[in-house]
């Protein structure tokens, strides 16, 4: 693998433009990997799900190369149309069509960045390959007092070209003070057996809001990962959403520093997986400072020979007085091969605070489905409602009315 | 400066019976082949427990020190240790009570301990105070009536081969973690039980009572194996502190359970925590590990964890029979530097088991505490269910609190239930005590003690007693 990437990386250098500053740096980072390589079960964070293993069983023969001077063409069949929205459309990895119709041009900004530093110091090979190989990447400003009129959807397409790749993406938002972003990430993808890493930035400036709902829904052989690091200051608040349901290998990994008093993080995650799928939300709330709050909800419905992992792990520093942290996390076993693990985790130096975790796992409730079937329902009808149900709660979390709908719509809660 | 402080410094400079003994039998320092022939050949024991010990050994050379846990240490040279020294020789020791630190007899009146006992942890031969041997007879008297054995490990390897040999090692084998297999090594003794075929073990054992035992070592092997249908008590532990520097404490502790037998195991583990800057203290590094062999047998741990610098162990059980019930209860304590680092593990492989953890956590001044616990139901364990809760409570901020679960659920006729919360003693909880005439102290115990109760009602009448108290010295100073 290491020659195939050292060979990858200078033919990606060869086709691209990029300044021999960010040469010097992405060969850091590959030099990086290249000592690591991918993240294997020895590390804590890869324990439940290695990524090593699932990508040298599924993708013999993985390749680093993309040619991005090829177009693509858009399909506007794909778009989705309940919804008035501003776009971003990438299509296998390369940046289609960059459209904010809606918005005032004045109030955003899309700075191309070649700076490619990564601020968050994890130590994260995935990280590390991404800022290596990743093409250019934008930065989008949101300026000061300017919310966006409508969401932003970022499509993330892919077609039948690409088998056994890697695609990194990365990209960073900036949002001044008491501005607001609203940006759903939409998967959807006609290819297989590729592996897409995807890396977004966050900064929330005091009061700014960001809204990030991720739906990964068409079914798919590609294996994904998602990291998103959020620096937060006061009074901002972020909301997060995962419906994880699609792709057969999904790791979502949200990186939560509130730095600004009373800022606030909300986190909820749902798992709908059948057919051998494995997918994992990982999560890291940083309390900071006082007054800071977190909320985490995450909801698994397993099938067959299903896996899904959650891992939440809030951490209080000592400084982080009043603190208010919770978790829960619960799942709903279908079948005898489905398999849910959960490592909800509390690391806590304050004395002042309120943190607490429930999680909860089992199959359906006998007794509710022989109440809905006395009342005329048959098996499947009352199972059907049940998950339903047991789905609904975490939607029902979605602060934006809009996308609450959407969202049903697409996973048939509603007509 | 609390008065368990007080205490230790007075030790201090308590000359008699905690010098070292030149009289000592010692094995040469360091950790070779010899040595461990030399341990085996002092205690004259048969070829096979030296081939036991060489293999543990052979693969502790492969194994590496872990450092996953939390609490971090100096790193220990297992060449500069001793590990075999013979019980002090009486000469040295005390020869009554009134020879003893006033302040020593204080703490243990205030703990609560008998006579006799008191006596017995500080060496004095039993008989000078007390009759022990027609205590001990009468024991052993009714033990044998039943058929039960209770003695020390190197009496059982002697007497009892057989039996050790078919039990030693099954569930903590001599290819374990580092510590395990360091003790299967070197382990100089314990206390091996064997509960026949239907019978109840009469009273609550406890190594107290196992008056023909020499003193534990640092590396102890206990081995309690329940046979059919039988059921067994068995207390662990002095109450009383346990004063000592720097010390490695690597104990193995197995536990079979066969058909329909029930083991109850009890800690209160006061060892010596440590000054007040964290200097000195045991490392208290066990391995306990339980077998539901049998179907329809019962593992219960209860432990109240209070002392040692760092302690650090995860008392589990395995369900392997059908319809087995492991459970865990647990308090845990630090206060000044101490670091605790426990929890427990539940495999669960037969159908129909059922476990439950109860655990609370209590950290005060600059200490850390950890609970780390894992719950697996295998996708064979039909219709299996755990129950998990941890509650910590912090006081003051230079302390932690966390809080680490591995939840693992296979099966999905089983159901895994696991909560946890963390706080602080309430400001209005405490007013409300003072205003009923308590000082904050008696207060926080009070509260600390009620936030414990779960646990404590767990222990066997005596000991709760015990262990109620050590929880309030445990935290004074802590308060303000």
């Amino acid at each position: 693998m290491k020659e195939q990437l050292k060979i990858d990386f200078n033919k990606i250098q060869e086709v691209s433009n990029f300044s021999n500053r960010d040469i010097e740096i992405k060969k850091s980072y590959l030099n990086k990997f290249i000592e690591n390589g991918f993240p294997n079960r020895k590390q804590e964070n890869w324990k439940f799900l290695d990524i090593n293993q699932i990508i040298s069983n599924n993708i013999s023969d993985l390749s680093f190369y993309n040619d991005y001077s090829i177009e693509n063409k858009i399909d506007p069949s794909i778009f989705i149309d309940d919804l008035e929205h501003n776009k971003i459309i990438f299509i296998n990895g390369r940046v289609e069509k960059i459209d904010f119709s809606y918005e005032d041009k004045k109030q955003i900004e899309i700075i191309e960045d070649s700076y490619t530093i990564d601020k968050s110091e994890n130590n994260n090979s995935l990280i590390d390959l991404n800022i290596a190989l990743s093409n250019k990447h934008f930065k989008i400003l949101i300026k000061k007092g300017y919310s966006l009129k409508k969401p932003l959807i970022i499509y993330h397409l892919s077609n039948e070209k690409m088998k056994s790749k890697n695609i990194n993406l990365r990209l960073d938002f900036e949002l001044e003070q008491n501005s607001s972003l609203k940006l759903i990430d939409f998967f959807s993808d006609y290819s297989e057996k590729n592996f897409m890493n995807i890396f977004y930035n966050f900064n929330l400036d005091r009061d700014a809001i960001l809204k990030n709902y991720k739906i990964d829904k068409s079914l798919n052989k590609n294996l994904k990962y998602s990291f998103n690091n959020i620096d937060q200051k006061q009074n901002s608040i972020s909301e997060t959403f995962v419906f994880s349901a699609g792709s057969d290998y999904f790791k979502n990994e949200i990186n939560c520093n509130l730095k600004g008093e009373y800022s606030s993080a909300f986190i909820n995650g749902i798992f709908s997986l059948d057919d051998n799928k494995q997918h994992e939300i990982r999560t890291t709330i940083n309390h900071l400072v006082e007054n800071t709050k977190s909320y985490q909800l995450i909801k698994s419905v397993l099938g067959k020979n299903t896996k899904s992992a959650y891992q939440g792990r809030i951490y209080v520093d000592s400084k982080a007085q009043k603190t208010d942290g919770y978790q829960l996390s619960k799942a709903i076993l279908l079948d005898e091969t489905s398999e849910f693990n959960a490592k909800p985790e509390l690391e806590i130096y304050a004395d002042d605070v309120k943190c607490s975790h429930g999680s909860a796992s089992g199959s359906l409730d006998d007794n509710s489905i022989f109440y809905l079937m006395s009342r005329g329902l048959n098996y499947k009808q009352a199972k059907g409602l049940l998950i339903n149900g047991f789905l609904l709660d975490v939607i029902e979390k979605i602060t934006d009315a809009e996308i609450k709908d959407l969202l049903k719509k697409m996973i048939g809660l509603k007509k | 400066m609390d008065t368990r402080e007080k205490d230790i410094e007075n030790l201090k400079d308590y000359k008699y019976g905690f010098t070292t003994d030149i009289e000592n039998i010692k094995a040469p320092k360091g950790l070779n082949e010899n040595v461990i022939k030399f341990i085996s050949n002092i205690k004259k024991e048969p070829k096979w427990m030296l081939d036991f010990r060489l293999k543990a050994f052979e693969r502790f050379k492969l194994l590496k020190e872990p450092d996953w846990q939390k609490p971090k240490y100096p790193k220990i040279d297992y060449q500069d240790l001793y590990y075999y020294s013979a019980p002090k020789s009486m000469k040295d020791k005390p020869k009554s009570l009134d020879e003893l630190d006033p302040k020593l007899l204080e703490t243990y009146n205030k703990l609560g301990i008998p006579l006799q006992e008191q006596a017995r942890l500080n060496g004095i031969a039993v008989d000078a105070v007390f009759d022990s041997v027609s205590v001990a007879t009468t024991f052993k008297g009714e033990l044998t009536k039943h058929g039960i054995i209770f003695c020390s490990m190197s009496e059982a390897i002697q007497k009892h081969p057989d039996l050790v040999k078919k039990y030693l090692g099954t569930v903590i084998p001599t290819t374990d973690h580092f510590f395990a297999t360091l003790n299967s090594a070197v382990f100089t003794d314990g206390s091996f039980v064997y509960i026949p075929e239907g019978v109840k073990c009469p009273m609550e054992l406890s190594t107290y009572f196992r008056i023909n035992a020499s003193e534990t070592g640092q590396f102890e092997r206990t081995l309690i194996i329940a046979d059919k249908g039988s059921y067994v008590s068995y207390l662990e532990g002095c109450t009383a502190p346990m004063r000592d520097e720097n010390q490695l404490h690597a104990a193995n502790v197995e536990l079979i359970a066969l058909d329909d037998a029930e083991i109850k195991y009890s800690t209160v583990q006061n060892w010596y925590p440590g000054d007040e800057n964290g200097k000195g203290g045991i490392y208290n590094f066990v391995t306990k590990r339980g077998l539901c062999k049998g179907k329809n047998s019962k593992i219960s741990w209860t432990q109240v964890e209070t002392g040692s610098a760092i302690t650090w162990k995860y008392p589990s059980c395995i369900l392997k029979g059908d319809n087995s019930i492991g459970e865990f209860y647990s308090i845990a304590i630090t206060n000044n530097h101490q670091k605790a680092d426990t929890g427990t593990k539940m495999i669960h492989l037969g159908k129909n088991t059922k476990s439950k953890i109860i655990s609370k956590g209590i950290s005060a001044g600059f200490s850390d505490m950890t609970y780390r616990g894992l719950v697996d139901i295998n996708s064979k364990a039909k219709n299996s269910s755990n129950y998990t809760q941890c509650d910590s409570l912090l006081m003051g901020n230079k302390c932690g609190a966390h809080t680490v679960p591995y939840i693992k659920n296979k099966n999905f006729d089983s159901n895994v239930a696991h909560e946890a919360t963390t706080s602080k003693i309430s400001e209005e909880q405490l007013h409300y005590c003072q205003q009923r005439g308590l000082n904050p102290e008696e207060a926080v115990g009070l509260i600390v003690n009620g936030f414990c109760k779960e646990v404590l009602q767990q222990l066997p009448m005596e000991f709760a007693v015990e262990a109620q108290k050590l929880v309030g010295i445990s935290l004074e100073g802590s308060v303000g």
